[in-house]
């Protein structure tokens, strides 16, 4: 399907056309900052943004879940109950396009060969992508060398290229291409806007200064387990789950029981490499028991297991972990370090 | 600042050529513009990476708990008051640390500046005198530093180190106007209701990351009751009543030991005032006990030590 246009004037309307069919998630700004969050009206999208503090991943996959409870409460044996699949088609509009690129990749995780995780599936397969383009890639960003761009499509239904006056429309997929048919507030895209289109996409691009080789960090650390690098490395860092709280990509998790009595809740939360819970055994041993172990687990997982198993590295290259962490432990310098061992 | 720079070098080289030290932990320069990173030199001929400027905001003290080393620990007036705090727990003794302390005249908040620009990215900034100089795409603005300084460092009354065994630079004014339990006060007037609500709209930005517990030189417990398993005490979810739990118990385990350093404010990405229930404590235990931690090795913390005729207005019955 060609490529389409919608004047930015026209893109609340749209909103909120989508809103009477669709549960729409879009950026807000709440707090001081941009987070995901489901939108009733059009204009509390406010798209002139970096990047979310949170990633979108968690409509996904939500910090905390109900797997299902139960009651025995009734003496009739277990009463269990899951939570229902929402019915309602939802919408992410605006996602970047590495937050897009990291479902993909979570994908692999959560809608493998291997396992397939309902809860996730569920409203991952009820969900529409419309992601923008990034025109200013952000301080932190190297997206370009993690496969992905400020206009990457993966992961993305439609794409959107801001261009002044208008957004481009690229339409990604058949699920996409069916959304864009539904609205007439799309225009076929004129050659102007186009040209205008390819100049926007090549300074965008341009901005982004970083360039990290992550084919070869995937080599270097399969032989450097245990090389002495990771104890200077992870010298400064607190433990904390800034990092991977704040990835789009870490997927790691925990289950509890929340129960009272007879009565309870079995719970999925999130979960990070960077405690030391995270592999603590019953016995009272931890294979990881300090941050050495943990970082190297972090970054090993990223760049070179994570490889292995998908063929991709788990990273979109967001920056959000070099933005947000406390002791500055920048994720590129680790890398660009890995490079020259 | 470069003179500061170049003083923190020169007495790291010669405390590890000297061998008095093994370690020396301070500042290099950070990744990205308006940070600088804890750095370990470990040689003199590393010694160059240390440097000094109004970015050095993380509280150093953190990293004496885990050490068995001798280590020279560059210290602003409230890491000092930690690195005290943690002498009188016995995390470290008074022997093993050289304090390389510097007065300090407040570090900045990089989160405030990026309000300012409102969403403009930095790509550069530079420090002159009073001014940082912000560059970015198509932008250049100069800002006053004082205007931007983390909360704590606005309401700081010790900004001189009150114990060091090298003092890098002359002493600063300390402000002795400042209302330092203002913000506490007005908190305190505030009807229960307002009190609660306020709280809990804070406590629910919490994504449970523990960067509050982590970067605190308090926080070394060997297990935290928030990841004990058996019992469990409190839920993992990020649910109000599992993150306002976790802040209320972390808020009282470091009643009489928090020197307001604000690292646990600095290291929140969600940008809680963790503070609100920190400071507060802090004025109690004043109030209470006349206690100000982190000032003298001597003096006994409240929590060492009982007196029959102690304050218990405070308890509820």
């Amino acid at each position: 399907m060609q490529e389409l246009e919608i004047a930015k004037t026209e893109v609340v309307s749209l909103l909120n056309t989508l809103i009477r069919k669709y549960k729409v998630f879009a950026p807000v700004e709440q707090n001081g900052f941009i987070t995901f969050q489901e939108i009733h009206s059009g204009s509390e999208a406010f798209l002139d943004y970096i990047n979310s503090k949170k990633p979108p991943k968690e409509i996904f996959f939500p910090q905390s879940e109900r797997l299902f409870s139960y009651d025995l409460s009734k003496g009739e044996g277990w009463d269990v109950e899951a939570p229902t699949l929402e019915e309602k088609q939802k919408i992410i509009f605006g996602i970047r396009p590495c937050d897009a690129r990291s479902l993909v990749l979570l994908d692999n995780v959560f809608d493998g060969k291997l396992y397939k995780d309902p809860y996730y599936t569920d409203k991952r397969k009820n969900t529409t992508i419309i992601a923008i383009g990034c025109n200013q890639p952000g301080s932190t960003c190297f997206c370009t060398s993690l496969g992905g761009g400020p206009f990457s499509q993966d992961g993305s239904d439609l794409l959107l290229v801001d261009i002044g006056q208008k957004y481009i429309i690229q339409v990604v997929t058949e699920r996409g291409e069916k959304l864009a048919k539904e609205h007439n507030n799309f225009k076929e895209a004129e050659e102007h806007s186009l040209s205008l289109m390819r100049d926007t996409k090549e300074t965008a691009e341009a901005l982004i200064k970083s360039k990290i080789e992550v084919q070869k960090v995937t080599e270097k650390l399969d032989s450097m387990f245990d090389d002495p690098f990771w104890d200077l490395v992870s010298e400064k860092c607190l433990g904390c789950a800034v990092c991977t709280y704040l990835c789009p990509t870490c997927y790691c998790f925990d289950i509890t029981d929340e129960a009272t009595g007879q009565r309870g809740e079995r719970v999925r939360t999130w979960d990070s490499c960077a405690f030391p819970n995270f592999t603590l055994q019953a016995s009272g041993v931890n294979p990881r028991p300090s941050s050495k172990e943990r970082l190297r687990q972090r970054i090993m997982h990223k760049f070179d297991y994570f490889v292995a198993n998908h063929g991709m590295a788990a990273c979109v290259g967001c920056g959000r972990c070099i933005k947000e962490c406390p002791v500055n432990l920048d994720i590129q310098v680790v890398l660009n370090s890995i490079l020259n061992r | 600042m470069l003179d500061t720079s170049v003083a923190i070098r020169d007495i790291a080289k010669k405390l590890l050529d000297e061998k008095r030290v093994d370690l020396i932990i301070g500042f290099e320069k950070g990744s990205v513009p308006l940070r600088s990173t804890p750095c370990f030199v470990r040689s003199a001929s590393e010694a160059d990476r240390l440097i000094w400027n109004v970015n050095c905001e993380n509280n150093l003290a953190k990293y004496l708990p885990k050490t068995k080393e001798r280590v020279g620990i560059v210290a602003k007036g409230c890491d000092v008051r930690s690195i005290i705090g943690l002498i009188k727990e016995k995390q470290v003794t008074r022997e093993q640390v050289f304090i390389i302390g510097i007065p300090c005249k407040g570090m900045i908040d990089r989160r405030k500046i990026e309000a300012k620009l409102d969403g403009k990215e930095i790509i550069e900034a530079e420090e002159e005198d009073d001014t940082i100089i912000i560059k970015g795409h198509n932008f250049r603005e100069i800002i006053k530093k004082e205007e931007f300084l983390h909360n704590s460092c606005k309401t700081c009354t010790h900004r001189n180190p009150v114990i060091y065994d090298v003092l890098i630079g002359d002493k600063v004014v300390e402000d002795q106007a400042v209302d330092e339990y203002g913000e506490v006060k007005e908190f305190e007037a505030q009807s229960h209701d307002e009190r609660w609500q306020s709280f809990s709209d804070e406590v629910s930005k919490c994504i449970r990351c523990y960067a509050c517990r982590n970067v605190c030189p308090f926080c070394y417990c060997q297990e935290c009751f928030v990841d004990s398993s058996q019992p469990q005490w409190i839920g993992k979810t990020n649910n109000l009543s599992d993150t306002a739990i976790f802040h209320i118990i972390r808020a009282f385990h470091i009643a009489g030991r928090c020197v307001d350093c604000g690292a646990c404010d600095r290291a929140c990405p969600m940008g809680i005032d963790l503070r609100r229930l920190t400071k507060k404590m802090e004025m109690d235990v004043k109030d209470l006990f006349h206690y100000e931690a982190g000032i003298s090795l001597e003096d006994v913390p409240p929590l060492a030590t009982f007196k029959p005729d102690d304050p218990q207005e405070f308890i509820m019955v």
